[in-house]
């Protein structure tokens, strides 16, 4: 049992070793020329398509006096290194950058107070944009230092730096507390922001959803789930393969649904035997999470990254609204297959099964239906639909290691705010998260959009604790 | 409705020593006949002589309890000489269904009363209500004369009104005595700062562990003393929880189903042990499935159908009651699995 | 290949200030999740406050470090109460969803542009804890011998950082075995029949909520004074679930098993990270696989990897009781 256990976990493994030697491949050569340079700061310069930038110069300074500085070599690389650890001050020269590339955030090429520790690297991220997109003010963004190399401290938190800032292609095109523009149509314009958010979640969130109403668990990585679709999809539609993005999607949701559908084979339905306890799997969850997100880290590196197709679009403008047809399309498509999981759950065979099983197990089993094979079958869809509303995520803002974790939470109130269990719940709930999260920039800092979607799931917890669709339950 | 009469207590002294008896009404034999798998004829012999003893020293407490019901009318909420608990147009709905619809209750002091009805009929959730561990959308109720409406579930218990539940929640992971001992109240090192400081609850502790060991005593759970909870079998679990409720020195207790879930020797002990309480002056009302169980040690008996009291009275009343067969008969017969629909 | 080297790191991991620190937000932890049965998964935001406590006090406000953590300390109270008022009549795993939500709103907000003034932003503060420093008894340039050499600043950090798990810890032995604590663990094993008993639950719940913060709390002053600054960025969910990793390794529901949990954790660690990186730089594992750089997250995947056989093969612990497990696997 324990023997069968332990292969299938490592069955399951080296799956995502098979794919991974081809992240790396795709992927520039993770930057970086020695690690083991000692006390110094560096980074990578590139531009929105991962195109290296060469030729640009950075300064390192301490209290005003210069330390030194580098000029990025071809691939874009460059280090700097200081003669002690403390805090420096990084400057990017603009004027040697290429003229149609800008800094994401105004005043975004001098970081200061860099922090550097005993032998370690410091990488520092300075974020580009084209010049045709519009900077970000500089509190939305997070710049990002990134410790590269810690030494075996505290530095675990400093990579979760830049997770909540502005994302970079989901600027909405009109800036929402622009008083220029009316109240009524930027209204409109986070409206839809908020739509096109949500049916995202939505679409990753049925799955978190009816693995938690057919088993109960509490599936932390979840997250995962949806950045291996997003990463997969990256991979397959840039160097070496190449493939059109449609295609690369198409791989990416088999994959999800095939890592969805080994997750439940190798790990839930042994634990299941066992008859694990619920806190028992979920904490197994949470370490799954930690495992597969590190490995992406490891293997896809901590950059975020555009898909090279349909990145930068013309908007087209829908009365006051303004949108790219990506945007359209990722929302419209999403709605559709929302539509379409609804669809299966009320006519099809297996998703009245799946109901069923979700209602009361022991009835479902005892009345014929074979519970494991709706559990697999919902993992199986679960991780495809998680797959799919990763690459749209990735579509929207970029592609990066810990996406899906930092979806996750928003999924999660998703799925609470429309009771746990229901997935018509989840999907009502996940666009309630869309819609407060975007809706609330009209009146305050993007960089607290989450905060305020977080917060929403709280107070509704509070009012209404079995979700706005779930039912209470009998007391004793 | 029957008429209004009431038994000489001796007769129900009868009726606990043998279950059995067939009552001379034609329809209430159906009804035992219906409710009742006749699992109370296996008992070995040693047994029913050590309970024939029992019996004769409960027939006190339970011919003061008949004798304080003496003329009470067997009708839905009837007046009690004595009520301890009064409950007035309590009700809770779910969703569209009224689950609990009580316009009057009263339970009478001293007394064992027992609740029964069909499958859904609302006796569990009457529990919940009046215990506090469910809200009401309408009603009030008192306790001994306190008004208990809104109260939380903990006050109510400290009032001196603890419940059981009908899946017993034995703590696990405490053992045996920590179990009982947590039902003390009062304990000075339940409190934060006291507790750290050990002398000042140490002598409390040791008068709780005395107490304690007595009810383990009582209950025939000593050898269990330092074992975890989790480690018992079901019906030693039952045991435990009467224990444990005993510890708040309870003057009402509820029970919710004692008796499921137990075998048959250890159900003529659990009775013995609830009509002993009940002789010591402790009030007791109990959710019941088994008819043998309620018609042999209740004194009183309050019949729940959709929700709302239907019937009231002594056993003898009930089993001859019309509505009262109508409830189950007509519930049970026509619609064994549905416990929503309507009787006819 | 080194291996005394990396032993000796190891070693001075599995006793350095950061194995004392996660230790003794263990040990608040251990409060609610061992022994409330609380699932709170924002742990760190009660770090979160008590660092902020200490750094926007010093750097801000420019009162003296004492005050800063006593002002961490009534934060912590603060948060636990306004947290828990909400949250804990929720049903468990709600209940965990919940704080985990929490602790990141917090971590918003004290990184968004409105704090900057107080918190300094993303960029957070620094240079606070001269006051702690200047208090050092150890005057020496290292202390110790062989392996287990430390600098006198570690030296002084570890003193205080063990003192007080090891205090904090005999503060819940005395009330854990107390009528307190006998409540506590009912409120774990079944809420309704604690309260069918008469026990204020709600109370009980929000007792353990304060406690646990509050030694959470002292933990993330400890930690902001250990590397003189504070960054919101570095209390996200992820320190949490390192902490219930060290609570589960050691045994939930164990006195010592936080501080045994965090010795191991940090030996692991530790190792694994001087292991890779010297097996990555003289070319044991090649760098097709893992490059320099990557050691850091691949010694996190190994976290991710032995939580998650940790709680498939032995869910009680290293101190766990099997008679226990045997009852219930949490």
């Amino acid at each position: 049992m324990r023997a069968r256990l332990m292969a299938l976990v490592a069955a399951c493994f080296l799956m995502l070793l098979v794919c991974a030697p081809g992240a790396s491949a795709a992927t520039l050569p993770s930057a970086v020329p020695a690690a083991d340079s000692g006390t110094s700061i560096k980074g990578t310069l590139e531009g929105p398509t991962d195109k290296p930038v060469p030729k640009v110069r950075v300064t390192v300074k301490q209290k005003g006096t210069s330390v030194g500085s580098a000029t990025t070599n071809a691939k874009g690389e460059w280090q700097v290194s200081v003669p002690k650890p403390g805090d420096y001050t990084v400057t990017l020269d603009v004027s040697t950058l290429p003229k149609n590339l800008q800094l994401r955030s105004k005043g975004g090429e001098t970081l200061p107070d860099v922090s550097v520790r005993p032998g370690s690297a410091r990488t520092v991220i300075f974020p580009l944009i084209p010049k045709s997109q519009q900077q970000e003010s500089e509190e939305g963004s997070s710049g990002g230092a990134t410790e590269g190399s810690g030494s075996g401290g505290t530095d675990q938190g400093s990579t979760g730096a830049g997770d909540t800032g502005a994302p970079a292609a989901g600027q909405p095109p009109i800036n929402p507390q622009d008083s220029s523009t009316p109240f009524l149509n930027r209204f409109l314009q986070m409206t839809v922001e908020g739509i096109k958010l949500g049916a995202i979640i939505a679409i990753t969130a049925v799955g978190l959803s009816l693995v938690f109403g057919t088993t109960r668990l509490i599936n932390f990585a979840h997250g995962e789930l949806v950045t291996i679709g997003a990463v997969v999809a990256y991979v397959f539609s840039t160097s070496p393969m190449h493939l059109p993005l449609v295609l690369a999607t198409a791989i990416a949701i088999a994959v999800g649904a095939l890592v969805g559908g080994a997750m439940e084979l190798s790990l839930w339905r042994p634990m299941r035997k066992k008859s694990a306890g619920l806190i028992q799997m979920f904490i197994i969850s949470i370490g799954l999470s930690l495992l597969l997100r590190h490995l992406i880290l490891t293997f896809f590196g901590s950059r975020r990254n555009q898909y090279s197709q349909y990145t930068v679009q013309e908007t087209v403008h829908l009365g006051p609204i303004q949108i790219t047809p990506r945007d359209l399309f990722v929302t419209g498509l999403s709605i559709l297959v929302l539509f379409g999981v609804a669809y299966m759950l009320q006519r099809t065979r297996i998703g009245k099964a799946t109901r069923a099983v979700s209602d009361n197990t022991d009835l479902a089993e005892a009345s014929g239906i074979d519970v494991n094979k709706v559990i697999l079958t919902v993992w199986v869809i679960g991780g495809g639909l998680a797959a799919l509303g990763g690459v749209f995520y990735g579509l929207t803002q970029a592609v990066y290691w810990d996406m899906g974790f930092n979806l996750l939470l928003l999924m999660f109130a998703g799925v609470i705010l429309g009771g746990l269990g229901s997935a018509y719940g989840a999907m009502v709930g996940s666009f309630v998260v869309g819609l407060v999260a975007q809706l609330s920039t009209l009146w305050f800092p993007v960089e607290l959009q989450n905060a305020w979607a977080l917060l929403a799931l709280i107070v509704v917890l509070l009012l209404r604790p079995q979700g706005i669709l779930g039912r209470a339950e009998r007391a004793g | 409705m029957s008429d209004e009469h009431s038994r000489p207590g001796d007769h129900r002294a009868d009726d606990a020593t043998v279950p059995a008896v067939p009552p001379a009404d034609g329809n209430g034999a159906e009804l035992t006949e219906q409710l009742d798998p006749g699992q109370l004829g296996e008992h070995d012999e040693v047994e029913e002589r050590e309970e024939a003893l029992e019996a004769a020293a409960a027939m006190k407490g339970s011919s003061a309890a008949a004798k304080s019901l003496e003329g009470v009318a067997a009708e839905p909420g009837s007046r009690k000489p004595d009520p301890i608990l009064v409950a007035d147009d309590v009700s809770r709905r779910f969703g569209g269904l009224k689950a609990v619809d009580v316009s009057h209750l009263e339970v009478q002091r001293g007394t064992i009363t027992a609740l029964i009805g069909p499958n859904g009929a609302g006796k569990s959730t009457f529990f919940n209500l009046v215990s506090g561990f469910d809200k009401p959308n309408t009603g009030t109720w008192s306790f001994k004369g306190t008004d208990l409406t809104g109260m939380s579930a903990y006050k109510i218990a400290r009032l001196g009104m603890v419940r059981t539940f009908q899946l017993t929640k034995a703590l696990m992971r405490l053992t045996t005595l920590e179990n009982v001992m947590l039902g003390a109240t009062g304990q000075r090192g339940e409190h934060f700062l006291p507790a750290i400081f050990k002398p000042s609850w140490s002598g409390q502790e040791a008068d709780n562990e005395k107490r304690a060991d007595e009810l383990l005593e009582r209950f025939k759970l000593t050898h269990m003393r330092d074992e975890f909870a989790g480690t018992m079998s079901g019906g030693q679990r039952k045991l435990l929880e009467m224990a444990r409720a005993m510890m708040v020195r309870p003057s009402l207790i509820m029970l919710d189903e004692p008796m499921a879930g137990v075998n048959p020797a250890l159900t003529q002990s659990l009775l013995g042990h609830i009509q002993a309480l009940r002789d010591e002056g402790t009030t007791i009302v109990l959710v019941e499935h088994d008819m043998d169980v309620i018609m042999s040690i209740s004194d009183w008996i309050i019949c729940f159908a959709e929700g709302k009291v239907i019937a009231e009275g002594t056993p003898a009343d009930i089993r001859s009651n019309q509505a009262v067969i109508d409830a189950y008969l007509g519930t049970s017969r026509a619609l064994p699995a549905d416990e929503k629909e309507p009787s006819p | 290949m080194d291996f005394i080297s990396i032993l000796s790191d190891a070693a001075r991991g599995m006793f350095g200030p950061e194995a004392a620190i996660y230790a003794l937000a263990a040990v608040g932890l251990n409060v609610h999740f061992g022994y409330t049965g609380l699932l709170n998964f924002g742990q760190v935001a009660f770090m979160l406050v008590g660092a902020y406590g200490v750094a926007v006090s010093v750097a801000t406000w420019g009162l003296p470090l004492g005050v800063g953590v006593l002002i961490g300390i009534g934060c912590a109270v603060v948060l636990a109460l306004v947290l828990g008022i909400p949250t804990l009549r929720l049903r468990g795993d709600y209940l965990a969803i919940a704080t985990i939500a929490a602790g990141e709103i917090l971590r918003y907000f004290y990184r968004s542009s409105y704090a900057q003034p107080l918190t300094g932003g993303v960029y957070g503060l620094r240079q606070f804890a001269d006051g702690f420093y200047n208090l050092n008894p150890f005057t020496g340039t290292s202390y110790g011998f062989g392996a287990f050499t430390f600098s006198a600043r570690s030296l002084w950090i570890m003193v205080v950082g063990w003192s007080l798990t090891v205090l904090c810890s005999l503060l819940v032995w005395l009330l854990i075995h107390a009528p307190w604590g006998r409540v506590l663990r009912a409120v774990r094993e079944d809420e309704l029949a604690a309260r069918s008993l008469g026990k204020n639950v709600y109370g009980f719940k929000l007792q353990s909520l304060v406690l646990g913060g509050i030694i959470g709390a002292l933990a993330g002053s400890l930690l902001a004074i250990n590397v003189q600054s504070v960054q919101p960025d570095s209390y996200n969910p992820v320190v949490t679930f390192y902490l219930y990793a060290i609570v589960i390794l050691g045994g939930a529901s164990r006195i010592w098993g936080p501080v045994l949990g965090s010795v191991i954790f940090w030996f692991v660690v530790t190792f694994l990270d001087s292991f890779l990186r010297a097996a990555t730089s003289s070319g044991l594992i090649p760098s097709s696989i893992i490059e320099g750089s990557d050691v850091g997250a691949v010694r996190f995947a190994f976290v991710g990897l032995g939580l998650m056989l940790l709680m498939i093969f032995k869910p009680a612990g290293i101190l766990g009781n099997r008679k226990e497990l045997r009852l219930d696997v949490r």
